[in-house]
């Protein structure tokens, strides 16, 4: 290992800016001349908008401009960019969705005019102002009476409320069927995967900014992927070519993926600093994101586990509502579809799956990915059936789970994916070993001793991260390609500037992504800076999502690290008359084998901008590369998780006594930044399971919109957890060997929670085989009373 | 516009503040100082924590007008005379107490509050201090850890 290099735990060097107060964040910034947005939003969930009188706001202090659906007449809608084909090979209803809302409102939030003004306070004022007259419509929240015959229709153009039916894998229905009708046992669990509201601490923000010189425009936003937004809204919403449009993210305070989407305010900025000339400023406060953010998750479904005499999984059946909401958000259709059926397969060899989703409008917030997007509902249903099964069969859950485990790689599963590594015995091995499942009796003795019910939940969970390859996705209905970026360029005294697609909103890139080059090359990682969410100074990139920096945008950088080190060989092969094959690079030295002969990295650097003695003849000079890295295969991490609670048998109450997680993310490079990310995954896990939940009354009322009602997790609901990912089998088809560790302690940790608490309450004398989340003290207290 | 005069980081300063402007919008548009955050709006996330006349206060609740002449302390004015990480700071750097960083001001700030009437708090009392700071990014791990090894506690053997 270089000093610093692959594998060294080195403290982030952007912290300093983020303790010191001197982050720049979006909303941080003000421009010169700025003027402030608000929104006037629909209080209904549905309704026709027959008129919007902006007369009295015009007059407020300090208005500069009213602008309302009739302004957008023009300009596209907010395009999705995933076209889902449906199992009768129908593509999916696909809604328009105008930056302000045109003919009807569709869900409390849709924004139906917007003020500009001197102040926020003044455009705030001013937007109460405004009156919309609006006929309320019955509105549909319940995705199954949203698909019952004369529903209202979020959409008065789409034939019903039913996106897409979708079935995978179709071909292999009739033979699940079969497999069903000779198993000797069949588990069935209907369960909810609850809606969630993402809540990333800091809100969106977005100010457009328009130069009348030159035409340019500028949007500065909360994004987590300023090259998708640009190609978005520059082609599809407002027509602005590339190179007239900027889209910047700067510091920005974590997305979880609800800031991957366009969204409309972001349009709508870069619009009206046009309009009226002005740079052009939306904060949104927290109300506001609880209505506009796309919420995840949202899935109800059935699932059934068939199993042979001997135990062994022989098929699997999934149905599958998924609620994406009053709009198409920019990637929901893939999330209940692609990024869910092709997981089913867990960690199991199940030779038969099929997976069927229908994807429902309703008159609620768009829903979309929010960390693992369909992969944690793939795993919280299968690991909640193994489960339930183990129950209903009297066999211990880990052994069950072992019996039926992959254990040959590559492996090719039913659901149209191929596994390139893993080890599932091992990170079992090693769950059971930190979480000392061995003494766990004891615990629950010394537990009851206490009066408290004590449980044990175990599961396993995998992953498809690193998304993806472009010709695969295309033809799944993806209408992007998702390889990443990078330019390497090399400054003349030696160090290095790394302008990557990849964009960082928490991870550590500025810290981790230099231990590579760092490694590669032997020098110091403080010789390497990065550059990253700007679309001026980054090559066309896809963004940070779906655990793909480092396995995407770091096989990128080393792509282009390599074309770097391949050229300034050829250098050193000149600088010392040797044969370019017999140059090495070594702890920042090139050398020639055999011979005593070496050229430091900074005289080859130099040498390259101050070509004197070079050989020109042959190579430019220079020293720069860029290389777009297109993966082969998705990557796989997983692991096993185990949580143990405690529920207080008088009221219901669960606490989480322990929490441990044993990981495979392939090779690690920082292993303090994989820490974390596995902790703040296991955070927001045992949020979705114990406390939160967006409720949504029959009218389309988000019932909890703000932190006094939504139950954020804090810090005295949490545990420390005991995390591992010593087990490590590298990713075989990118260059860095790595997996990705964003998402999997969202993914994994849900089950574990309500396996734990199913185990508890059983132990306490209940046959209860299932809960749904938030595991409230109320519902556990009413589960324990039946 | 009444002029709102207080101390903030020890130095005096004065600007035009409506009656409505929170002392959070003060920090961040009157006076430029933008390291103290917002989160919500209802007084629950705790991003915008600093600190008045010593106490621990959460600047969206609290007009500008009321800190009239009181000593304010924000994140900024947490790091050492030279400029290097103050204690606490640097707890949070050693242990990966951050990771977006919109958190970090309140969290610094409530830490710190904390430190100053409880000096070796057990991980139970970081916990139940913190219950009005929200993080979205750590799940509290490695606050917690930071927050104890800033007060010179071994949490090693806490958190491992
Ligand atoms: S911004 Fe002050 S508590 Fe949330
Ligand atoms: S570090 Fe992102 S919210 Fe705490």
């Amino acid at each position: 290992m270089a000093d610093g290099g692959i594998g060294a735990p080195n403290k982030r060097r952007e912290d300093i800016r983020f303790l010191t107060g001197k982050g720049n964040y979006t909303d941080d910034m003000n421009k010169r001349g700025q003027a402030y947005v608000a929104f006037a939003r629909s209080q209904v969930a549905h309704g026709t908008l027959k008129g919007v009188d902006t007369s009295a706001a015009q007059e407020m202090p300090g208005v500069v401009r009213v602008f309302t659906g009739a302004d957008f007449a023009e300009v596209g809608g907010i395009p999705c960019g995933w076209q889902i084909t449906d199992k009768h090979g129908e593509v999916m209803q696909e809604p328009a969705h105008p930056v302000l809302a045109q003919g009807k409102v569709r869900h409390v939030g849709d924004a139906f005019a917007a003020v500009v003004a001197e102040t926020a306070e003044q455009a705030r004022d001013a937007a109460e102002a405004i009156e919309a007259d609006i006929d309320e419509l019955p509105a549909v929240v319940d995705m199954k009476a949203a698909l019952a015959d004369g529903a209202p229709k979020v959409h008065d153009d789409l034939t019903s409320n039913l996106c897409y039916d979708w079935g995978f894998v179709e071909e292999n229905k009739g033979a699940v069927e079969e497999a069903f009708k000779n198993a000797a046992h069949v588990t069935t669990l209907d369960l909810v995967n609850n809606r969630l509201v993402a809540n990333p601490m800091e809100p969106r923000v977005a100010i457009g900014d328009y130069d009348s010189s030159s035409g340019d425009s500028t949007l500065f936003t909360t994004s987590q992927n300023p090259h998708v937004i640009r190609l978005l809204m520059g082609a599809f919403v407002l027509g602005i070519p590339e190179h007239k449009l900027r889209v910047v993210a700067p510091d920005v305070g974590g997305g979880f993926g609800s800031k991957i989407f366009h969204y409309a305010e972001e349009a709508f900025c870069t619009f009206a600093a046009k309009a009226i000339d002005r740079p052009v400023k939306w904060t949104s406060s927290r109300s506001e994101a609880f209505i506009t953010d796309a919420h995840g998750r949202d899935h109800v479904t059935t699932i059934q586990l068939a199993l042979d005499k001997d135990n062994n999984f022989t098929a699997l059946r999934t149905d599958t509502h998924a609620n994406m909401g009053a709009y198409l958000s920019t990637f929901a259709p893939s999330v209940p579809t692609w990024l869910h059926g092709t997981l089913m397969a867990g960690n199991y060899k199940t030779p038969l799956i099929y997976v069927n989703v229908k994807a429902v409008f309703t008159n609620t917030v768009p829903v979309d990915a929010y960390r693992g997007a369909g992969r944690p509902e793939a795993t919280y249903q299968l690991e909640r059936v193994i489960s339930k099964a183990a129950l209903e069969l009297g066999v211990d859950p880990i052994a069950l789970r072992r019996q039926n485990f992959i254990t040959e790689f590559p492996y090719a599963t039913p659901v149209a994916v191929e596994y390139d590594t893993g080890d599932y015995v091992a990170t079992m091995d090693k769950l059971e070993e930190i979480a000392d499942l061995a003494g766990f009796e004891k615990r629950a003795a010394a537990s009851k001793a206490k009066g408290k019910l004590r449980g044990l939940g175990v599961n396993c969970y995998i992953e498809a991260c690193g998304i993806a390859p472009s010709n695969l996705v295309g033809q799944l209905g993806a209408r992007a390609g998702l390889y990443e970026s990078a330019t390497v360029r090399v400054n003349a005294t030696g160090g290095l500037v790394v302008m990557t697609g990849s964009h960082s909103h928490g991870q550590g890139h500025e810290t981790a992504f230099p231990q590579v080059i760092a490694e590669m090359i032997g020098i110091d990682p403080s010789m390497v800076e990065i550059v990253h969410g700007d679309t001026a100074n980054t090559p066309m990139g896809m963004g940070t999502y779906g655990s793909r920096s480092l396995a995407v945008g770091g096989s990128a950088m080393f792509k282009a690290t390599e074309k770097i080190i391949a050229k300034a060989k050829k250098i050193a092969a000149h600088l010392m008359e040797a044969a370019e094959g017999d140059v090495e690079l070594a702890n920042g030295e090139f050398s020639v084998a055999g011979t005593d002969k070496s050229v430091a990295w900074g005289d080859v650097t130099l040498a390259a901008y101050v070509p004197h003695n070079y050989p020109l003849e042959d190579i430019e000079p220079g020293l720069e590369e860029t290389a777009f890295y297109d993966p082969a295969n998705f990557t796989y991490p997983s692991g096993a998780y185990a949580c143990e609670v405690e529920v207080d048998p008088d009221t219901g109450k669960v606490t989480i006594e322990a929490f441990a997680a044993a990981d495979d993310f392939g090779n690690i490079v920082n292993p303090m930044i994989v820490d974390g990310q596995v902790h703040g995954g296991i955070g927001q896990g045992i949020g979705q399971a114990l406390l939160e939940g967006a409720v949504y009354d029959e009218d389309g009322q988000l019932l909890n919109g703000s932190f006094m009602d939504y139950a954020m997790p804090r810090a005295d609901d949490l545990p420390f957890y005991t995390v591992d990912h010593s087990c490590q089998t590298p990713c075989t088809h990118n260059p860095l060997g790595v997996k990705g560790c964003g998402e999997a302690g969202a993914i994994g940790s849900p089950p574990a929670v309500v396996n734990a608490v199913v185990d508890a309450l059983r132990r306490g004398g209940s046959d209860i085989t299932h809960i749904d989340m938030p595991l409230t003290p109320s519902r556990v207290w009413a589960a324990m009373q039946k | 516009m009444a002029q709102v005069k207080m101390t903030v980081n020890g130095k005096a300063v004065s600007a035009p503040a409506e009656g409505r402007m929170l002392l959070s919008t003060y920090l961040r548009e009157a006076l430029g100082m933008t390291g103290t955050h917002v989160g919500c709006d209802t007084g629950q996330c705790g991003v915008c924590a600093v600190h008045v006349d010593g106490k621990l206060v959460k600047s969206c609740n609290m007009f500008a007008a009321e800190a009239e002449g009181a000593e304010v302390t924000t994140v900024e004015g947490m790091a050492n005379e030279d400029g290097s990480l103050g204690a606490i700071q640097q707890a949070f750097q050693d242990h990966h107490g951050l990771q977006c960083g919109f958190c970090t001001p309140g969290m610094v700030m409530a830490a710190s509050a904390l430190l100053k009437v409880n000096s070796k708090p057990t991980e139970a009392e970081v916990r139940a201090h913190l219950s009005g700071n929200l993080c979205r990014c750590t799940g509290y791990h490695n606050i917690v850890k930071a927050i104890m090894a800033a007060s010179g506690q071994d949490v090693a053997v806490a958190a491992e």
